[in-house]
């Protein structure tokens, strides 16, 4: 055993052999994930694929295909690309800001004619791509000079601000905090760390006077959910009652009166937890909360066992990612958290969101199969 | 060396990075379990609560209004129907520009400013795809119009609910009533049935309509269904069959009630004629009267207003809520009173010169001359106003009181009408209690010829009759005979409770009424019945409404003729048929008809048409009509004035047969 290790360690792994290092467990939840949102999206169609579960099918598949190519890619490649790939976001970010269609009132999307890009998505793994290169390259000097702290945060405030004035500022929050946990675990002190949420806290009043109404709304309504029984306060107050009468096990399948009667809003994308709650009760919700918890022990694990400090990087930054989105979704329908449109891991539809996560799970799995590789200041070869 | 230190550094570093890793993997899954918190909290602990919410939200309930009952005479006439109505919808999602829309179509109808004004508020306040009327009742011309070019006029159509209409509308109004949209109270009283909230809900609002409301308003169609967010019906959760109001059977003949409202022309007058076994009411006439669909199709301002300010009370039903000093035709009451307590006998007589003195009081007998010496025959039938003094002076107030109120005066009788007045049976411990002064001998004298505070209405009168000649039963009088076919709950029907009369007095005082109508002399000898055998008994009365006063009778009293209309004598004369087996008695009030000699031909001619209808006593097929109904064409209508109804209406007696008092009765001590 100890050679096998030894032999992976130093030379290049064959594709079979990388197949046989993937991570199988991870991608078997991955997989039960995404057939469990399939079935939720032929529901919320009453019984039919389309028009959401036959697209997201496809999607799912391109999806599966380009996280096993992600993941047997050389690490090499995508250390030396982190860059390059960050680079590229930017710029669809700032084409976006142009060029970009608008849709819910926020210009996020690319045409490209035949795929629609959410470029904001991509720059998530570009982001952190970016920054673990850097914190690799400069892991001895350490994260602790000044320098080393203001490029990564000229990194990030490149991104979050174009995505900011998109406007999207939940996507870009999520930036900010995921960028947060980076920052955490490689070690900056608790003095800076506390001085960056002063200074968020202390930038509030300066936010909250360029937030659009129906942002402002959203925190207000938050704040006193009575506030807005019909507007805003409305969809929460409709996903707490279709949660809530969900009970024990649920109405059933395709049974959920209020995600059928369309007291639900959005219910294929931001509220598809909602939909599972009322329909398979709190068993069938604290199981899919569940293999969520797996997917995020998978990710910890694979931080713990990487030798990269790349790899450690860019894995807290996918799990950072992952459980944010969980939380922030999960959290608004249940009425803990101001209402945001974020997307559902592996159940929400929608395309880029589930290629993209899909993309980083692969990006998960490569730095499990390439564990033992070192890279960049940590060593030379892989 | 470089390499050293920066393996060192990076061992430190991954020290911190290994404790820092725990930590956040230790925060991540302490907010993935409050959200399984969270989870556990909705779904089982508040599981419930939602779960009702979640059904509060999907189901809704809808209503059919019920079909009203139809309310029919005795015959099988209809008097109530519910009549198709036609009116335009106009649904706000379809039509686009309410505007242009209510364009177009006001070239084909009428639609007023005041119609399009609040169509577009409700089209603004109401759901899109609710529809909001434009107009009502239109007629068959106008639906055809619009239903022709319905394709050109998108969001608006043809739809049909349900009215209430009176077909013999102009004698019914008070017995029926009407049915009308609910009052703010009544709203308010009934919140929480759904089927009051209904926009077309009409509740009855007067006569049999209101008092039989539940009976004839039905159960509605209860149909739960599931409604999505916008409210549209997806789908039948549950459906309650409703049902149709109970058909009502009227015990009213429509043929009489007809010829008794024609009979009272225009005068302010009520008339109630009834069975005197059953108690059921075969007419009840209020004059004059209004149409009650007036109330349901909407009525003019200005007829609103007449009938409002009319001084003969068009809107209230005499027949039950009028209340009037009987006057003379109480006497058969204080003769009761008397022979039942023993003070007079069939063969005690009185002495009348034309006054009675009791204390400093003088009360006056209506003959200025006197009748000399009077039994209680010819007392009842010339109307000796002294005999009926000296009867009650005997028999004292409580013991009248006691009589009349076994003929059921002074309490409502319970007919099945709402709004029946009690009248008015004073007794001495009444005017204690109402005026704080003890009773006065001089009350009971006007009391005994029925003035002073005693107030009865034209259905006591009538049942009082009935009492008399039915062998002293308490027949209760009732205007329904069937509610859906069975008899009606609560209603009390024959046999009815003996009142415990002694027949020998009940004998003595119809002998007295026998001789009113058919011995010459008797205050309606005039307008006897003698008819295909039958003949009728009765008893006149007249009951000044103003006081004379000393200065007048000194100047000697004016001919009623001669007074202005309000302050006339009302006039009263009941009546009861056939002489020998009486099977119905009636009742006329005339208000300010000066003597109840000339309202008695309204009675007889009444009887007669009665007897004439009733298949029970077989008539020759072709009896000659008697002058009182020659006059009912509409081109002569009938009157009670004497002039009008032909020679033998006029009375031939004195037609002030009514006891003028010299001052109040309080002060006739």
């Amino acid at each position: 055993m100890a050679i096998i290790a030894s032999l992976i360690g130093r030379r290049r792994q064959s594709f079979t052999e990388k197949l046989v290092q993937m991570p199988w467990g991870l991608v078997i939840v991955v997989t039960i994930l995404c057939v469990i949102g399939l079935f939720m999206l032929y529901s919320a169609a009453a019984g039919n694929f389309d028009p959401w579960a036959s697209k997201q099918l496809v999607r799912f598949a391109i999806g599966m295909v380009l996280m096993l190519g992600i993941a047997t890619v050389p690490i090499r490649f995508w250390y030396r690309a982190s860059y390059v790939i960050y680079a590229l976001a930017l710029i669809l970010l700032v084409v976006v800001k142009f060029q970009g269609s608008i849709g819910m009132g926020a210009q996020r999307w690319l045409d490209f004619g035949f795929v629609r890009v959410q470029p904001s998505e991509i720059m998530k793994y570009a982001l952190i791509m970016a920054l673990a290169r850097f914190f690799d390259q400069r892991g001895s000097d350490g994260a602790s000079q000044w320098l080393a702290l203001v490029i990564p945060l000229i990194l990030l405030a490149a991104p979050v601000g174009l995505i900011a004035v998109q406007p999207d500022l939940g996507t870009a929050v999520i930036l900010i905090m995921a960028c947060g946990m980076i920052f955490f675990t490689i070690g900056i002190s608790w003095w800076v760390l506390g001085g960056g949420i002063l200074t968020l806290i202390a930038a509030a009043p300066l936010v909250w006077h360029y937030l659009h109404d129906y942002q402002k709304a959203r925190v207000l309504v938050f704040l006193d959910s009575s506030r807005d029984p019909l507007g805003t306060g409305y969809n929460i107050i409709q996903s707490k009652i279709a949660i809530g009468s969900g009970g024990w096990t649920g109405k059933g399948f395709m049974q959920g009166t209020q995600s059928h009667l369309n007291f639900l809003p959005e219910k294929q994308t931001d509220f598809i937890f909602t939909m599972l709650g009322e329909e398979f009760g709190f068993l069938g919700a604290i199981f899919v909360l569940c293999l969520y918890g797996i997917v995020l022990l998978y990710g910890y694990r694979i931080v713990s066992r990487v030798a990269s400090r790349y790899a450690r990087i860019v894995a807290i930054g996918i799990i950072g990612f992952m459980f944010l989105s969980i939380f922030v979704n999960v959290g608004m329908v249940m009425g803990m958290i101001p209402a945001k449109g974020v997307p559902l891991p592996f159940l929400s539809y929608g395309g880029t969101s589930l290629v993209v996560t899909l993309c980083g799970m692969g990006l998960l799995m490569n730095l499990w199969i390439h564990r033992d590789a070192r890279l960049g200041a940590g060593g030379v070869e892989d | 060396m470089a390499r050293n230190l920066s393996s060192i550094l990076d061992t430190q570093k991954d020290q911190i990075f290994t404790r820092r890793r725990v930590l956040l993997g230790a925060a991540q899954a302490g907010l993935l379990v409050a959200l399984g918190g969270r989870l556990f909290y909705l779904t089982v602990l508040q599981g419930k609560h939602y779960t009702t919410m979640a059904e509060e939200n999907r189901s809704s309930l809808r209503l059919r209004l019920p079909q009203r009952g139809k309310i029919y005479d005795r015959n099988g006439e209809v008097l109530a129907l519910n009549r198709q109505n036609f009116r335009i919808l106009l649904v706000g999602e379809q039509a686009g520009d309410v505007n242009l829309a209510l364009d177009s179509l006001s070239l084909l109808v009428e639609v007023s400013a005041s119609d399009r004004e609040r169509v577009l508020r409700e089209v603004k306040q109401k759901r899109k795809f609710v529809p909001v009327v434009v107009r009502d009742d239109l007629n068959f011309d106008e639906v055809a119009r619009v239903e022709i070019n319905e394709p050109d006029l998108p969001g608006i159509s043809i739809d049909s609910g349900q009215s209430r209409f009176y077909p013999n509308s102009l004698s019914f109004g008070h017995v029926l009533g009407y049915v009308g949209p609910l009052s703010e109270q009544e709203r308010n009283d009934n919140a929480g049935d759904p089927l009051f909230e209904l926009p077309d809900f009409r509740l009855g609002k007067n006569g049999i309509e209101s008092h039989y409301e539940e009976e004839l308003r039905g159960r509605p169609e209860i149909v739960q269904v599931e409604v999505n967010a916008v409210g549209r019906i997806s789908r039948e959760l549950s459906r309650n069959e409703g049902k149709t109001g109970d058909d009502l059977e009227l015990s009213i003949d429509s043929g009489l009630q007809n010829f008794a409202m024609r009979r009272l022309g225009e005068e302010s007058s009520s008339l109630v004629l009834m069975d005197v076994h059953s108690g059921e009411i075969q007419a009840m006439v209020s004059a004059p009267s209004f149409d009650p669909n007036g109330f349901t199709q909407g009525m003019k301002t200005e007829t609103w207003a007449d009938l409002r300010n009319n001084p003969k009370n068009p809107l209230t039903n005499k027949a039950i809520a009028g209340q009037y000093s009987p006057g003379s035709v109480f006497k058969m009451v204080t003769a009761m009173a008397g022979l039942n307590a023993g003070v007079i006998n069939t063969s005690t007589t009185v002495h009348c010169n034309g006054s009675y003195t009791v204390g400093d009081s003088t009360f006056h007998c209506w003959s200025r001359k006197g009748h000399g010496w009077v039994g209680l025959d010819r007392a009842l039938k010339e109307s000796c106003d002294v005999y009926f003094y000296e009867t009650i002076r005997r028999t004292g107030i409580d013991a009248l009181a006691e009589m009349g109120r076994r003929f059921g005066i002074g309490e409502p009788l319970g007919v099945d009408l709402i709004n029946e007045k009690p009248g008015l049976m004073p007794d001495k411990a009444w005017k204690l209690k109402t005026f704080g002064r003890p009773w006065l001998i001089g009350d009971s004298i006007s009391c005994g010829i029925g003035q002073s505070y005693v107030q009865t209405t034209p259905l006591q009168l009538a049942t009082m009759t009935a009492r008399l000649v039915n062998g002293g039963k308490a027949v209760i009088p009732r205007v329904v005979r069937r509610v859906g076919g069975r008899l009606p709950e609560g209603m009390p029907h024959a046999p009815f409770d003996d009142l415990k009369f002694n027949p020998e007095h009940l004998q003595a005082v119809l002998r007295g009424m026998d001789a009113v109508v058919n011995q010459a002399g008797g205050t309606a000898y005039a307008s006897r019945l003698n008819e295909g055998g039958w003949e009728m008994g009765g008893k006149t009365g007249s009951a000044q409404v103003r006081r004379i006063t000393k200065q007048e009778r000194a100047r000697g009293i004016r001919p009623q003729q001669d007074l202005p209309w309000e302050e006339r004598d009302n006039a009263l004369f009941v009546a009861y048929a056939p002489l020998k087996r009486p099977q119905y008695a009636c009742a006329v009030v005339v208000e300010h008809g000066m003597h109840g000699g000339w309202v008695a031909p309204i009675a007889r001619d009444i009887l007669l048409e009665t007897l004439r209808r009733d298949q029970g006593f077989n008539i020759a097929n072709d009896q000659p009509k008697v002058q009182g109904v020659k006059v009912l064409t509409p081109a002569a209508p009938a009157s009670v004035m004497p002039q009008s109804p032909g020679g033998n209406a006029s009375p031939d007696s004195d037609p002030l047969d009514s006891a003028p008092l010299d001052s109040a009765p309080g002060e006739a001590d």
